[in-house]
């Protein structure tokens, strides 16, 4: 039996600080999706949504604030969290329901309102949420995970500031006609190197923003498409993987890794083991993708993604970069939306936009940042607390 | 002379022993893995379904996996002294333990003092005080002589 979904719509609200409520964005996310798809929102017979922690009760149960706010129609509702990871969530729901037969067309949608500066935790003291303790004890910010690898690539492959401000510029010249970016504006190496230390050995610049923003996918059986459109973009495989015991690289957000003592290690590590799920759902490989999505929170983080989801063997990828591969026009272009370099991070969505950027790459609809002849792209993200999530879609 | 109390900022990660100071862990009597905080419920272990776990003190020093700085004042639940201080922060492998650690690095050491595998140990430092109290937990400090102390 084929396990493919149909991508039959997919829609936006562009990313930004536009200080307006989630719900909004999600909105107008979803109609731009149902009008891509040709349907009406009463056609949609689930809604999943992906939560929100930064916006009260509504965003806890994004499914239903959604499905309320697009006007109550008795479709099913889900409302999933998985961090950064939230997307793949929701889409693994809606895939899952489609896959079963337990509905035929579902809208996945996910939109935030950010914070200016710093993700922190949630109030009140809580010595028991990992989360709350590292800022409490350590001021260990998010920014600090991304600064361990960077000096680490750099210690390790031999990797340097100026790599990591290479991928900025990339990146910043992918996104400068995506109109759902929010900076589109090109970014020299300089700049980066010139703007301030944040948490060395990565600047300001090379370390993504939290944003406002929404993205939503129309999905549907294959049959469903079929009456709907020729040749839709296919969900091939949507990893949502664990780690394995145990996990000895340090993540956010925790003070300490799982022990090696007494226990075998894993086959692969945690992030490597993310795009290898999706890859082995789909029977394909990196070498396969035409592009990648990758989580681009920090500059150095996305040459480490490089080498997790198998586009070089492991300490290759400053030589990919440099290279010219991973940017358009090159063997496999990775971020060709911009990724969070130009958008900012709006952590439910994340994953979601991801998947409508792969969509557009393979319909050939990407002006202006279009990665010729797109057959297969793969997205990899990860939520704190163990989510992995990687998508691989195919025309 | 303060007539305050040192107390740990949050109970139970590590001794107050301002001399030498250890981290509390656990570790399963079954498989040997260990816990950074304590686990005191149940063994992760996928491959151990045993419950009983063994408080133990960590090692005191290790060696440096990587290191970073926190150039801005982080927020709160972070108290920072104002005026904020810039800080490092290190991951220390354990060896015995197979933990890596992090904490702020101790007495504002910056990151050019630092290189992946140095030895250090743990010390405790104030992070806050209130009239009664004063808070502390836990830092990273290169070891003087530069050995495994």
């Amino acid at each position: 039996m084929s396990k493919d979904v149909a991508v039959l719509g997919v829609g936006m609200h562009p990313w930004g600080k536009w200080g307006q409520s989630f719900v909004g964005y999600g909105v107008k996310a979803a109609q731009d999706a149902l009008k891509d798809a040709g349907l009406q929102w009463q056609d949609i017979q689930l809604v999943a949504g992906g939560d929100t922690i930064r916006n009260g009760y509504p965003g806890f149960v994004a499914g239903a604030t959604f499905a309320q706010a697009l006007g109550w129609s008795g479709a099913k509702v889900s409302s999933s969290y998985g961090a950064c990871a939230t997307g793949a969530q929701a889409i693994g729901v809606a895939r899952a329901h489609i896959l079963a037969g337990l509905c035929d067309v579902a809208l996945v949608l996910g939109a935030d309102a950010a914070p200016k500066g710093f993700f922190a935790p949630t109030g009140g003291r809580r010595p028991e949420d990992p989360d709350w303790l590292r800022f409490h004890i350590q001021g260990i910010t998010n920014p600090t995970y991304f600064g361990l690898y960077a000096r680490r690539r750099m210690d390790t492959y031999g990797a340097t500031q100026q790599d990591f401000a290479a991928v900025k510029a990339k990146n910043s010249k992918h996104g400068l006609h995506n109109p759902n970016a929010r900076y589109r504006k090109e970014v020299a190496p300089e700049d980066v190197l010139g703007s301030v230390l944040v948490a060395d050995p990565l600047h300001l610049l090379d370390i993504c923003a939290t944003s406002d923003g929404a993205a939503a996918l129309v999905l549907c059986s294959m049959d469903f498409a079929r009456k709907h459109t020729t040749d839709p973009v296919k969900i091939k495989a949507v990893s949502t993987v664990t780690p394995v015991y145990p996990n000895t690289i340090i993540e956010m957000p925790n003070l300490a890794t799982d022990s090696m003592a007494g226990v075998e290690l894993p086959e692969r590590g945690f992030k490597e083991s993310i795009a290898h799920g999706a890859y082995e759902e789909a029977g394909l490989g990196p070498e396969d993708m035409s592009f990648a999505e990758v989580y681009d929170l920090s500059t150095a983080l996305e040459l480490d993604w490089y080498e997790q989801i198998g586009l070089c063997p492991q300490g290759d990828a400053e030589k990919l970069l440099r290279d010219g591969d991973t940017t358009i026009g090159g063997r496999v272009p990775v971020n060709p939306s911009g990724g969070l370099s130009c958008f900012g991070e709006a952590v439910p969505a994340q994953a979601i936009a991801q998947v409508c950027e792969l969509a557009w790459q393979l319909r050939g609809q990407a002006e202006g940042r279009q990665v010729e002849g797109a057959k297969a792209g793969v997205t990899v993200n990860q939520g704190l607390f163990g989510h992995g999530s990687s998508v691989v879609c195919t025309v | 002379m303060s007539h305050k109390t040192n107390t740990p900022a949050v109970e139970g990660l590590f001794t107050m022993d301002l001399r030498e100071p250890r981290l509390l862990g656990t570790r399963c009597r079954a498989c040997g893995t260990y816990f950074f905080p304590a686990e005191k419920t149940f063994c992760r272990n996928p491959a151990c379904d045993q419950t009983d776990l063994q408080e133990v003190p960590l090692s005191r020093t290790g060696k440096v996996w990587s290191y970073t700085s926190a150039s801005y004042k982080p927020p709160p639940p972070f108290v920072a002294k104002e005026p904020f201080e810039p800080f490092a922060i290190a991951a220390v492998e354990l060896e015995e333990e197979g933990l890596t650690i992090l904490g702020q690095v101790a007495d504002g050491i910056g990151v050019e003092a630092l290189t992946t595998g140095m030895p250090v140990e743990l010390v405790l430092r104030e992070l806050y005080e209130d009239d009664e109290h004063v808070y502390f937990t836990w830092n990273w400090k290169p070891t003087r002589d530069g050995s495994d102390a």
